[in-house]
């Protein structure tokens, strides 16, 4: 008996369940340095995300009848969520942010490939504002923290800083708050730059589980990038223009000046990393032709600028995304590629 | 040094040609029984001017063209016509065959060798439709419509397509290395009839043997041509990128190569016109390409047109215990055959027999633009598929559907294994139907 079945009769390598696990992958190192940098207590809340993700992917697949389980997806917005949680968060809040993403944003449309924003985004911007102060606690490294009292993340710390009326670069903003760690404060004498860039860059600063060692996440997207999983433009469009506008503005409400802000501390905390690899480049809410992906990266860049500098909250990745996803059909449908051959048409006659 | 290729998408498959690329070409025996159909080419089946009981001889003329676009079609062994029955062959297309029960002895009537070049370009025009012959890389367009150039028209290139980008085929490079001096006198053959300002021969990087060969004949032979290696990518060998590739022009949308000054012609067509112009011998036989993963030896058979598949796979020592599907053509374009007696017609390069090669995943559309980044059309095909899938044909023709053809590159690339392909076709058919 012969199979019959239509052209192309190969295939390539690449699968959407395989394409998961590589984003699973390429997350581990990052997640790992959360779990040694905060505690096993990081750990329990990445369970708990990834299997309360999994648990209501179950369950509604049990009402839906399709088992979506292994497509690994649900897997994948279960981390992400976990990943974004502060170490020290009571554990029914990223069963929450998990149940939210996968119920309401995921399934309401369909499941897999219908979702009009990123599902782990979703959720945690779901129960930033529902358990705000929960949200915003973070600890230190356990080699970092004095004692055990809960410590800002460098962009909140800034934010505080200069609501309070002060001014200046985040070395001097932050030195009264903030500890360094000696290898950052050795770094930042030879280079020049702020020590809390470098321990932004290595990871030794509070924030949530996942989005601390800007280092791994660089490696882990770069990893992606080379995989073929995702492409270069959204990344390394989203973050220079991130950069290029904190550069140009980003100086004016610290009192330094336009052309005279900071990039490197921006670049490296406040989750831009996790966002603008892991989360900007999820192949179902952002553009699918390479246009579509520039315009997408640098309105991601434009409102995380916006959010972070001039809005009431210290972080803005996650709004900023969000936002550029729900306008994701639109640019699709505007931002044509040119095809092959193309005839402008001629304008339609009326009809007779 | 940088080779030359088309800008937009493509996709690099394994190319899987170590398989036979080895193999020299080889006579089939006369099968016992042919089955010759009417529908060997593009267009309007021929008229099959034989009845059950008719002799017929070698080389004789057994089906007439039905209008411009069509071709004789000419028996390929001494015989006696023992049925005429509707026959599907590797297209889909159903249409009259004739069954030739063929002789125990068979006669050789091309062995005189004529000089072409006293004829004139009508005259060699006319000697290429009488032949049969059709563009033989699989899309089996008459070659004489090709090359008939409407008055005030100017031919600047005409471009041999040696490219044989299709995975696993190695029909046309076992002719550039085994028969290069005839190759390039029926490329001297078609460039009479076209009458180009240049002729480039097109063949990609990994044949670059065949490409220091020809390059070397042609100069020996004093032919202008010139033998330009292209870089690997599927699909290449489709005319719109090969003319993109080799002279950088783009064929407009809904437009032929001529509007842009160019015809392009297959490599095998241009040793079928070389057997023409010489031997005054019609298109009875062709270099097919029997190879894949589940074939006991792969190989490169000269065999008559009309011979069932089922011959073919026992000579090349019938297929191991994996095989389960077989491919008509190349893995990307191929058709999948069921039935095992379906014969050989003017545009089958190969035959694949092929172990399972694409697992059963399916996952919905998950929107990750690949698709969109290789589809060499620019066309977006993920946009496309879903209007199909509602039913909203016009949509889809909206966006661009009449000018994919279905090469097959976002149903390779798609992560969801989504039947691309099969949408498209199911759409223009329909497509076609509304208007």
């Amino acid at each position: 008996m012969r199979t019959v079945r239509t052209s192309p009769h190969i295939h390539g390598s690449l699968r959407t369940d395989k394409a998961m696990l590589f984003v699973i992958a390429a997350l581990l190192p990052s997640c790992i340095w959360g779990v040694w940098a905060f505690g096993l207590r990081a750990l329990l809340v990445l369970i708990v995300s990834v299997a309360s993700a999994m648990l209501v992917e179950y369950l509604l697949g049990l009402v839906s009848k399709e088992f979506t389980l292994k497509d690994y997806s649900a897997a994948v917005t279960g981390l992400l969520v976990g990943m974004n949680m502060p170490p020290e968060i009571p554990l029914y809040i990223p069963v929450i942010a998990s149940a939210f993403a996968i119920a309401v944003v995921k399934w309401t449309f369909g499941g897999l490939g219908c979702n009009w924003m990123n599902p782990a985004l979703a959720g945690r911007v779901f129960v930033f504002f529902s358990f705000t102060s929960q949200m915003s606690s973070f600890t230190l490294p356990r080699w970092m923290a004095v004692d055990a009292l809960s410590s800002a993340t460098p962009l909140s710390a800034m934010k505080t800083a200069i609501t309070g009326g002060a001014a200046g670069r985040s070395a001097e903003l932050l030195s009264s708050t903030i500890p360094t760690t000696e290898l950052a404060d050795s770094i930042s004498s030879a280079l020049g730059i702020s020590p809390y860039a470098v321990d932004a860059f290595f990871g030794n600063v509070g924030g949530c589980i996942g989005e601390v060692s800007a280092l791994l996440l660089l490696v882990g997207g770069i990893f992606l990038i080379a995989a073929k999983i995702i492409t270069w433009r959204i990344p390394v469009v989203y973050i220079g223009s991130f950069a290029l506008l904190s550069w140009v503005f980003g100086g004016i409400p610290y009192g330094l000046g336009a052309f005279h802000g900071e990039i490197l501390v921006p670049i490296f905390s406040g989750g831009l990393m996790l966002g603008a690899f892991f989360m900007a480049t999820d192949w179902v809410t952002t553009p699918t032709t390479p246009k579509g992906e520039i315009i997408f990266a640098l309105g991601c860049g434009f409102f995380t600028f916006l959010i972070r500098y001039f809005g009431s909250l210290p972080e803005g990745v996650s709004l900023a995304i969000i936002m550029m996803n729900i306008i994701t059909p639109t640019i699709d449908r505007f931002i044509r590629v040119k095809p092959f051959g193309y005839v402008r048409k001629p304008k339609k006659e009326a009809k007779a | 040094m940088k080779l030359a290729t088309f800008s937009r998408g493509g996709v690099h498959p394994a190319d899987k040609k170590d398989l036979s690329k080895e193999k020299k070409l080889e006579r089939l025996p006369i099968p016992s029984e042919l089955v010759v159909s009417m529908s060997e080419h593009l267009g309007a089946p021929a008229v099959l001017t034989k009845k059950k009981g008719d002799t017929v001889s070698r080389g004789e003329v057994i089906g007439t063209a039905a209008g411009y676009i069509s071709a004789d079609v000419h028996s390929p062994v001494d015989g006696v016509v023992v049925d005429i029955r509707k026959v599907r062959v590797q297209s889909g297309a159903v249409a009259d065959a004739a069954v030739i029960k063929s002789n125990e002895t068979q006669s050789n009537p091309w062995t005189d060798k004529h000089d072409w070049k006293k004829l004139s370009s009508e005259e060699l025009l006319d000697l290429v439709r009488k032949m049969g012959i059709v563009g033989m890389g699989g899309a089996t367009f008459p070659t004489a419509v090709k090359l008939t150039i409407p008055m005030g028209k100017e031919v600047d290139a005409l471009i041999i397509n040696g490219v044989e980008c299709e995975p696993y085929l190695t029909s046309d490079y076992r002719l550039m290395i085994e028969k290069p001096d005839e190759v390039l006198e029926g490329v001297m053959v078609a460039a009479a009839i076209a009458k180009p300002k240049k002729i480039i021969i097109g063949i990609e990087a990994n044949k670059m043997d065949a490409v220091a060969l020809l390059s070397e004949k042609a100069a020996a032979h004093g032919y202008p041509i010139t033998v330009m290696p292209l870089k690997m990518k599927y699909p290449q060998g489709d005319e719109k990128q090969l003319i993109k590739a080799t002279i950088r022009r783009e064929v407009p949308s809904g437009k032929l190569p001529l509007d842009v000054g160019v015809v392009v012609c297959n490599l095998g067509s241009c040793y079928a016109m070389y057997e023409a112009a010489v031997y005054n011998k019609p298109l009875v036989e062709r270099v097919i390409t029997v190879s894949g993963e589940s074939i006991s030896e792969p190989k490169n058979l000269i065999a008559p047109i009309g011979t069932k598949f089922s011959d073919l796979i026992a000579y090349c020592g019938g297929e191991k215990d994996d095989a389960v599907s077989m491919v008509a053509g190349g893995p990307m374009m191929g058709f999948a055959v069921y039935d095992d007696s379906t014969p050989m017609v003017k545009g089958s390069s190969g035959l694949l027999i092929l172990p399972k090669m694409v697992d059963d995943f399916s996952a919905p559309c998950v929107l990750c633009g690949k698709c969109v980044q290789h589809c060499p059309m620019g066309l977006q095909p993920n946009k496309m598929f879903r209007n199909i899938k509602y039913g909203n044909y016009q949509a889809a023709m909206d966006l661009g559907l009449m000018d994919c053809k279905e090469c097959g590159c976002c149903a390779y690339t798609c992560p969801s294994h989504l039947p691309l392909v099969q949408g498209f076709k199911l759409g223009k058919k329909m497509g076609r139907k509304k208007k």
